[in-house]
């Protein structure tokens, strides 16, 4: 019954998605957080920046952003992210790049409302101490910040895992091309359905289940 | 919160903000001179790959609009269908019976752990095997289809979570007077839950709209990006120019929804008459994770 899943490299499509999850989410809560301090910040033209990238990214599709990358960016503009030649590191990179530009602006809010769940009276007495922005920020507000957002970002997390599969856009071979691929192939709808539908079942449920009890644990209890 | 984060500004803190600005302001510069340059190189930024869109309506009339009434009707339909449908599943995850509520939740989670894309592409096979669906309709029947099934879910929990957020007193009174449990959700819950839930819903319209784009991308059904895709090739590679001129409208759409639904989330937490919380989208989605797999 499971016969055809011998002609298709599935752990490998598998393991393409897992990497680009990940690479993204890294890169996504770096350029996501640094957003962030844009936006609280006192600097009025980093808040204003700060404040029209997510606007802006999160409004486009994110289909639209990583079409864009390999039509506009590599094929028009001749960017290559130091791919060379090769087009399936090419538009691996390009992916990526797509997923945390776009997935930023997500991680940004994330950790802007949990920025928000920490009382006025932490970052006043902090004040009162004497201690500067960058302290304040670094020292006690993001902190107990981060600490609230592991939910938000746990969610942030899933739809990111999710998003991956629009890198099969540009051809880059992940899970849901795979799957595009078997179902022309074989005869197994359902089959292949089912079992593309477990992948993510199995990607998704357990990250929300323990980021969720780990956000729980470690939230501050007030 | 933001502005408790440092204190006003001294002649200190003000000079360093100048400093801040100036080095912000040439690295923005830099990368803009970047993206100028590089367009310019490519011949990105000749008059003829832009009048299109500023000249005449041809681009408009036969590309633009079209793709649009398409991500529009898409759109719209998997609203109609998907709100009726998540509100049944919502309040059947919220049933005193076990047997209604461990289905719903279970149907619930797993739509929302599947990407809607693996949705379309199963949804257009599906209907290429087992309806007679013509070809020309399938890429619609399935981009609805992924986005009814995925965004039924979500709604879902925006529902039960509109029906959570409302005070305990609401139930119990309206059941001490006698109200059937029935009667208790459609009259007394439901009501109130909508109203709280408005914003939610609203943030969900431009999930949906944005997604409609992955039809278009993977799944051959002319839309909005598919006919940025058709003009470029028409208007002689204006790859760069078309793609701007569809995210402009995206974002145009979609700005005006997140606007409208923070409009409405204020107006709705200024009135006084409803008695529960209102639901923002960042409220639903903080709600999520820890409820996962909670029956």
């Amino acid at each position: 019954m499971f016969d055809f899943l011998q002609d298709y490299d599935l752990a490998g499509a598998i393991w393409t998605t897992v990497q680009l999850a990940v690479l993204s989410a890294v890169g996504s809560l770096i350029w996501g957080t640094l957003l962030a301090a844009m936006r609280v910040g006192p600097v009025p033209l980093m808040r204003g920046f700060g404040n029209a990238y997510v606007n802006i990214v999160r409004n486009i599709p994110l289909t639209v952003i990583i079409l864009f990358a390999s039509l506009g960016l590599n094929q028009t503009l001749g960017i290559t992210l130091g791919g060379g030649g090769d087009f399936e590191t090419i538009n691996f990179r390009l992916a990526v790049l797509g997923l945390i530009l776009y997935t930023s602006s997500f991680v940004c809010e994330a950790l802007r409302s949990g920025i928000n769940t920490v009382p006025v009276g932490q970052a006043e007495a902090a004040r009162a101490l004497g201690l500067s922005f960058g302290q304040v920020l670094r020292l006690v507000v993001l902190p107990q910040a981060f600490r609230s957002s592991v939910v938000p970002l746990a969610n942030v997390l899933i739809a990111l895992i999710k998003n991956t599969t629009v890198a099969a856009a540009i051809g880059v071979a992940e899970t849901a091309l795979l799957m595009k691929e078997m179902i022309e192939n074989e005869a197994q709808l359902l089959l292949i359905s089912a079992v593309i539908a477990l992948v993510f079942v199995v990607l998704t449920l357990p990250t929300g289940l323990i980021l969720g009890w780990v956000g729980k644990k470690v939230a501050v209890k007030r | 919160m933001s502005s408790v984060l440092y204190d006003a500004q001294g002649p200190r803190a003000k000079r360093r903000n100048v400093v801040f600005t100036a080095v912000f302001l040439v690295a923005f510069a830099a990368l803009l001179w970047w993206v100028f340059s590089t367009l310019n190189d490519k011949g990105q930024l000749e008059w003829a790959l832009w009048k299109p869109f500023f000249t005449g309506t041809e681009a408009w009339s036969t590309y633009i609009w079209p793709g649009l009434q398409n991500t529009l009707k898409a759109a719209a339909l998997a609203v109609v269908i998907a709100l009726p449908l998540g509100a049944a599943l919502g309040i059947a995850r919220l049933s005193d019976h076990r047997w209604v509520r461990v289905p719903a939740a279970v149907v619930v989670e797993f739509f929302r752990s599947i990407p809607v894309l693996v949705l379309m592409i199963f949804g257009l096979a599906l209907f290429a095997e087992y309806t007679n669906v013509g070809p020309d309709d399938r890429p619609l029947y399935a981009v609805v289809t992924g986005l009814v099934l995925y965004n039924a879910s979500v709604l879902a929990e925006i529902v039960r979570s509109g029906i959570l957020a409302l005070p305990k007193g609401q139930a119990e009174g309206a059941m001490a007077i006698g109200l059937r449990k029935g009667q208790v959700m459609r009259l007394i819950l439901l009501p109130q839950a909508v109203t709280a839930m408005l914003p939610a819903i609203v943030s969900q319209l431009v999930v949906i709209l944005k997604d409609t784009a992955l039809g278009g991308a993977i799944l051959t059904f002319p839309e909005l990006l598919a006919s940025a895709n058709t003009m470029s090739g028409y208007y002689g590679a204006n790859v760069i120019a078309s793609y701007t001129v569809v995210a402009v409208i995206y974002i145009a759409l979609n700005f005006a929804l997140t606007s409208f639904a923070s409009w409405l989330e204020r107006r709705l937490r200024r009135a006084k008459k409803s008695t529960g919380a209102v639901l923002s989208a960042d409220d639903v989605e903080t709600a999520d994770a820890g409820n996962v797999g909670k029956v």
